[in-house]
């Protein structure tokens, strides 16, 4: 009885495969490629967490728990407080209430270190949505709604710890990664336009130009990086304004980012150059302009994505690097390397080991950033075996 | 081969004047020039300002003519007599301060990369021949790890460990005891003691890429028809790996040490500063911080210079190893 079932399914099967192999020669280049994408495992779950990254950056104001400026000296490097969900009914039962509670706070004479003890008799109640301190969204309109927060407006509520100033962590470092993530994907657009241009006249010309921007990129590669940084960076005046600084240290930082994407399109192009269709396209007339934009450009879209992904990670870590030794981005700006500016300090990192909570996320982001990148460039060439 | 190696030196010339350019142009960028922010130290200082001295050092300099003039009165004085300008925070001529510390970066730098060497090439290898074993996936995970880690954040992390857990501090390069005593072998020993952890710290990345290039590479080798042909031959094949595929795929490996190099000199910068060595970076970073320049070009002259030299040694060693470059 069961012979024939599963000669069914074998049928069954092979049926499957044929139509799938039908679909595949006929799919698009974004099918097959979303197809070859979707097997790197890892890499559509760093999608999903590089795709979180950037809403909390897009909705930093609205998730983070409170105004990153805020400071309450009361507060100085307080521990993270866990949140806790059931709360004493007073008749002997539990009721469920999320909360975190209060410090009883002591200075100790000698070190004049605080010391915090928490009291779990004084319960702060928090929740969802509710109304805090106010601010402007993305700098059009006031609102006052925040993701979390205590319902009480004002009382003390601190997930990741406070920072020297009794500052909130967790806030600081949700608008941190607004400047640190937005670093990395307007310096890259910024690399993107040098890189195609260039790279693309290197390849698609030859020649001497090739050969002179050749000499040119592996020039910039091979002077070491921060030293030149620190002193472009060094050379800004002192007074200007934190948009103009951040926006001197996005050109900084292109100003060799653009190097290896130049190299990628220029291999594509060295080798789509003596393709098939691209000779024919030629041999019929097509002007030069859309050779290039018409034929050239679709088989060249997923390898720069990727170059592009895998040159995000070393945007951010260049910036944290620069921000850290204090010749990026400056106070009040926060960005995750001014905020790990703070763990300098040996004795500040001894007493509050959250200051390294920045550091997880610029490893979590470059982390997955790197592995999103390699899943793009694996499904880059989606004819590849 | 010794003509390959002249032909190489000569090749240096113009990335060496290319730098220099570069390091010139750093030096020349901050608005105001190295006179006018020297008098104005003085006079803030409460002395009174003689003017033969600055006009001296104008003329030194060649302040106030066209920045080509300047430009070679600068290169001139490094190239004829080592004189790369004085530090108007120190007070000293830059090349007092500036060889000593040099000598350290470079020292750090070469050792890091012979152990970044000596460690990536057994583990690339291995990972590569056995491919998804459970020690490619771990070698893997750390490599991938180590390269999203910034240094600077693994030295504070070792800083923050060694305090915490095993009580001692592991800052710097030497003991209070030999800082300044003539060398000896208690002396190496006592560097040797200290200099793991700048030298982990800074090696860890770069070991992760070179992994991760040395497994690519033998992974291109080990499927092609040669090394089948040897193995039916019925070689062994411990033999036949070490001989052919890693032979070949040892080329590019060599030739990383043009981007290894640079990077180890810009890491070793941010590492230095958080570990507090005597070496060029933290010096760098103050001389950049309050804009004194002459020394700040200096070092981006030197380790530019350093990278070259670098670069050199691994073109000689891959002549060495592949006879195609020795002989065309």
């Amino acid at each position: 009885m069961s012979a024939p079932t599963e000669a069914t399914d074998i049928e069954a099967g092979l049926l499957d495969q044929q139509l799938t192999a039908g679909r595949l020669q006929a799919a698009g280049q974004w099918t097959l490629f979303w197809h070859k994408f979707k097997k790197h495992k890892l890499a559509v779950l760093s999608l999903v967490i590089v795709g979180l990254i950037y809403f909390v950056a897009l909705f930093a104001e609205f998730l983070a728990p409170q105004d990153p400026a805020k400071f309450d000296p009361r507060f100085t490097y307080v521990p993270p407080q866990a949140i806790g969900w059931f709360v004493d009914d007073g008749a002997g039962g539990s009721r469920f209430q999320p909360h975190v509670t209060g410090f009883d706070i002591k200075v100790d004479a000698k070190s004049f270190r605080r010391i915090f003890t928490p009291k779990p008799s004084e319960i702060i109640p928090i929740g969802l949505f509710v109304k805090g301190q106010s601010y402007k969204m993305w700098g059009l309109f006031d609102a006052d709604i925040h993701l979390i927060g205590p319902l009480e407006k004002n009382k003390p509520f601190f997930l990741a710890g406070g920072d020297r100033l009794g500052r909130d962590l967790l806030s600081r470092t949700i608008h941190g990664t607004r400047i640190s993530m937005s670093i990395g994907l307007v310096g890259v657009s910024l690399s993107l336009i040098i890189g195609m241009i260039l790279g693309g006249i290197s390849g698609y010309r030859g020649g001497l130009v090739d050969r002179v921007i050749q000499r040119v990129i592996e020039f910039i590669r091979s002077v070491p990086t921060i030293p030149l940084w620190l002193g472009l960076a060094a050379a800004m005046p002192k007074d200007w304004p934190p948009l103009q600084v951040y926006f001197s240290i996005l050109v900084i930082l292109s100003l060799i980012g653009w190097t290896e994407i130049a190299r990628v399109v220029r291999g594509r192009f060295l080798s789509l150059r003596s393709e098939d269709f691209v000779i024919a396209a030629r041999l019929d007339g097509v002007s030069e302009f859309r050779l290039i934009m018409r034929h050239m450009m679709p088989s060249l879209y997923s390898h720069i994505i990727a170059a592009v992904t895998l040159a995000i990670p070393h945007m951010i870590l260049a910036e944290t690097a620069l921000s850290f030794l204090g010749l990026g981005l400056q106070p009040p700006i926060v960005s995750w390397g001014v905020l790990l500016q703070d763990t300098q300090n040996l004795r500040a990192i001894t007493q509050a080991p959250w200051l390294f909570v920045p550091g997880i996320c610029v490893v979590v982001a470059v982390l997955s950033l790197n592995f999103l990148g390699d899943g793009v460039r694996d499904a880059a060439d989606p004819y590849a075996k | 081969m010794l003509l390959y190696i002249l032909k190489r030196i000569a090749g240096m010339v113009p990335a060496m004047v290319a730098i220099s350019i570069l390091a010139f142009t750093v030096i020349q960028l901050p608005p105001g020039d190295y006179v006018s922010t020297y008098a104005a130290q003085i006079a803030q200082s409460g002395e009174t300002v003689d003017s033969a001295v600055l006009n001296s050092l104008r003329e030194r300099y060649g302040l106030g003519e066209n920045v080509v003039v300047q430009y070679f009165k600068w290169i001139g004085g490094i190239v004829t007599r080592g004189d790369f300008g004085d530090s108007f925070e120190w007070n000293q001529p830059v090349t007092e301060l500036i060889w000593g510390r040099m000598g350290m970066t470079a020292l750090i730098s070469v050792l890091t990369l012979i152990l970044m060497w000596a460690f990536s090439l057994p583990i690339g290898i291995y990972s590569a021949v056995r491919q998804y074993s459970v020690t490619d996936y771990v070698a893997t995970a750390f490599a991938f790890l180590a390269m999203a880690t910034p240094n600077f954040l693994l030295a504070i992390v070792l800083l923050y460990a060694s305090t915490m857990w095993f009580g001692v501090s592991v800052g710097g390069l030497f003991s209070p005891a030999f800082e300044n005593a003539p060398l000896s072998l208690a002396k190496i020993w006592d560097f040797v003691t200290h200099a793991w952890i700048p030298i982990f710290v800074l090696g860890t990345a770069g070991t992760a890429s070179l992994i991760r290039v040395m497994r690519a590479n033998l992974l291109d080798e080990l499927h092609k028809p040669y090394v089948e042909a040897a193995r039916s031959k019925g070689m062994p094949e411990g033999r036949l790996i070490l001989t052919y595929p890693v032979r070949v795929a040892l080329n590019p490996f060599i030739s990383t040490v043009g981007w290894v190099l640079p990077a180890l000199i810009s890491g070793e910068l941010v590492v230095s500063t958080v570990l507090n060595l005597p070496t060029a970076g933290p010096l760098l970073l103050q001389a950049l911080k309050s804009q004194d320049m002459y020394l700040a070009g200096a070092f981006i002259l030197l380790s530019g210079g350093l990278v070259l030299i670098g670069t050199l040694v691994s073109d000689i060693l891959l002549a060495i190893s592949d006879p195609r470059i020795r002989l065309s």
